[in-house]
C-alpha cells in the first residue's frame, strides 16, 4: 500500500509495514509489532483487511475517512495522509 | 485473491457443470418438491408459494446439486443466458440516522466507519471505470433515511455529469422517498431504484426499529407506479428462521421487483449483529435456488457478503444455480472479489454479459 502526502499536512511519507505499524488498521488496537507468528489478537484482523480497507491510521489510530469505489479505495488520515492500495 | 467458502471442502458440490451440460433436474430425484417445481416453475413459469419454498429450504444436502440445477434451468428458460453486471458506489457514507442492525453506516452504533461524501469528479471517474468492465448499471447509494434537498440537487448534478461522460444506466438508492422525489428521479432518467425489504415482515422489527416495513413498501410501490424499475433485495443470515427466509422470498415475489439483490450478512464491527455467525454456505446456496424458484423471471443478483459466505467456488455454484447478475468489484464499505475474477468466470461459464439497453 502507498501512503501519499497531503498538501500542507504533515505526513510520515512512508508506508507503515506490519513491523512498524503501531496500531492495527482494522480494530485500532495496538499492533503486535510484526510478531511472527502473528498474535491471536490480530490474526482475524489480518484476514479482514484482505476484504476491507483499513479504518484506523496505523501511525496514530485516528479513524480515517475511507472512500470505496467499485474498482478501488482510499483512506485518509487527517494527520498522516492518504493510503491507497 | 482466492477466497475460501464457508463450506467444508468435502461438502462442496460439483463445479464441473456448465450451462450447456446441465441435465434435467427434478425428474426422478425422489424429492417431490423438485418434481412440483419442475412442472410449476420451469414449465409453467409460476413461482413457488411460501409453503413450497419452506420445503425447498429444508431439502437435505444431498438434494442441493439437483436443486441448483433446476434453478439454473429456470433462469435459462425464463431469463436467458445473459448476466447483468453492475457497479455500486456510495456518494454519502456513514452518519445514517436509522438503526438497521446489520449496517456499519448507522450513526447510532459505535462503528469505525466515518462519515464522508464523494465528490462528483470521483463519481464520474468511477462510472467510467465501471462501464469499462462491461457493466451496464451504475448505482449511486447514500446512507440516509431519505434524501434532503441538498442530496437531491447533488444527485441531479451527478446524473447529468455521468450522462455526459459515459453510456451506462444510472440507478439510485437514497432511502425512503416522497412522491415528489420519486417523480423527480424518474424525470431525471434514473433507470432503476433500489430499496430493499432486507428481511421478512415478521422479522423486520428485530432488525430495524427506526422505520417500519410498511414505510419501505410505500417507497417500493411509488417507484413502480412512476415507471422506474424496482430493485428490492434481501439480506439473509441475520438470525431469521428458514420459515422467515421463505416468507421474505414470497413477499418479494408478491412485490414483483425487476431485480432482487441477494446479500449475505457480513457481520460488521460495532453493529448489533457483529457477533452473528457467518451463514452456512450450503444454506446460502439453497436460498439462492429458492429465490429463483420463487421469482423465475426476476434479475437475481449476487450482492454483498458472498465472498465471505460462499467464497470462489460458491460464487460459481450460485451462477449455475439461479443467479443471473453480479455486482462487480467492491461494495459500499467493504471489498469484493476482483472484477476480473468475476468477468473471467463468466467467460469460462459461457455466460455473456448483458448489453446496454436504455430503458428510460
Amino acid at each position: 500500500m502507498n501512503r501519499v502526502s497531503l498538501p500542507n499536512r504533515s505526513t510520515t511519507g512512508v508506508s507503515s509495514s506490519a513491523a512498524t505499524a503501531q496500531f492495527c488498521g482494522h480494530c485500532g488496537e495496538p499492533s503486535d509489532g510484526g510478531a511472527d507468528p502473528t498474535s491471536d489478537v490480530h490474526r482475524r484482523c489480518g484476514e479482514r483487511l484482505a476484504m476491507e480497507p483499513p479504518r484506523y491510521c496505523a501511525d496514530c489510530r485516528r479513524r480515517m475517512k475511507v472512500q470505496v469505489t467499485p474498482l478501488g479505495w482510499s483512506a485518509e488520515c487527517s494527520r498522516h495522509g492518504v493510503l491507497a492500495p | 485473491m482466492t477466497i475460501q467458502a464457508n463450506i467444508a471442502e468435502s461438502d462442496k458440490t460439483s463445479d464441473e457443470t456448465t450451462p450447456a451440460a446441465v441435465p434435467a433436474a427434478g425428474t426422478g430425484t425422489g424429492y417431490g418438491i423438485l418434481e412440483t417445481a419442475r412442472r410449476q416453475v420451469l414449465e409453467d413459469g409460476i413461482g413457488l408459494t411460501q409453503a413450497q419454498l419452506e420445503e425447498v429450504l429444508r431439502l437435505p444436502d444431498e438434494a442441493l446439486p439437483a436443486t441448483l440445477q433446476l434453478a439454473h434451468e429456470v433462469r435459462l428458460k425464463h431469463c436467458g443466458e445473459d448476466v447483468e453486471v453492475e457497479g455500486i458506489i456510495s456518494i454519502k457514507t456513514g452518519g445514517c440516522p436509522e438503526d438497521c442492525h446489520f449496517c456499519s453506516q448507522s450513526g447510532l452504533f459505535d462503528s469505525p466507519v466515518r462519515g464522508v461524501w464523494l465528490d462528483i469528479p470521483e463519481l464520474v471517474k468511477a462510472a467510467k471505470e465501471t462501464a469499462a468492465t462491461g457493466a451496464t448499471e451504475f448505482c449511486i447509494v447514500a446512507a440516509v433515511r431519505g434524501p434532503d434537498i441538498k442530496l437531491m440537487n447533488q444527485i441531479k448534478f451527478a446524473i447529468d455529469r455521468i450522462n455526459e461522460a459515459v453510456d451506462i444506466n444510472i440507478a439510485c438508492s437514497l432511502g425512503m422517498l416522497t412522491q415528489r422525489q420519486v417523480n423527480q428521479l424518474a424525470e431525471w432518467g434514473v433507470h432503476r431504484y433500489n430499496h430493499n425489504l432486507e428481511t421478512a415482515r415478521s422479522y423486520f422489527p428485530e432488525v430495524v426499529t427506526t422505520h417500519s416495513y410498511e414505510e419501505r413498501l410505500d417507497t417500493c410501490n411509488m417507484v413502480k407506479a412512476a415507471g422506474m424499475e424496482l430493485c428490492c433485495g434481501a439480506l439473509i443470515g441475520m438470525g431469521e428462521t428458514l420459515e422467515q427466509r421463505a416468507e421474505l422470498a414470497a413477499q418479494l415475489a408478491a412485490l414483483e421487483p425487476h431485480e432482487v439483490p441477494l446479500n449475505f450478512l457480513n457481520p460488521r464491527p460495532g453493529t448489533p449483529l457483529e457477533n452473528q455467525g457467518i451463514m452456512d454456505g450450503k444454506d446460502a446456496l439453497r436460498a439462492i435456488a429458492a429465490f429463483r424458484l420463487a421469482m423465475p423471471r426476476t434479475v437475481l443478483r449476487y450482492a454483498g457478503g458472498r465472498e465471505l459466505t460462499l467464497g470462489d467456488l460458491g460464487t460459481r455454484e450460485g451462477l449455475l444455480g439461479g443467479i443471473n447478475a453480479v455486482i462487480v468489484g467492491n461494495y459500499l464499505t467493504t471489498l469484493g472479489r476482483p472484477a476480473t475474477a468475476d468477468l473471467n468466470l463468466l467467460v469460462e461459464l459461457n455466460m455473456p454479459i448483458k448489453e446496454l439497453q436504455k430503458t428510460l
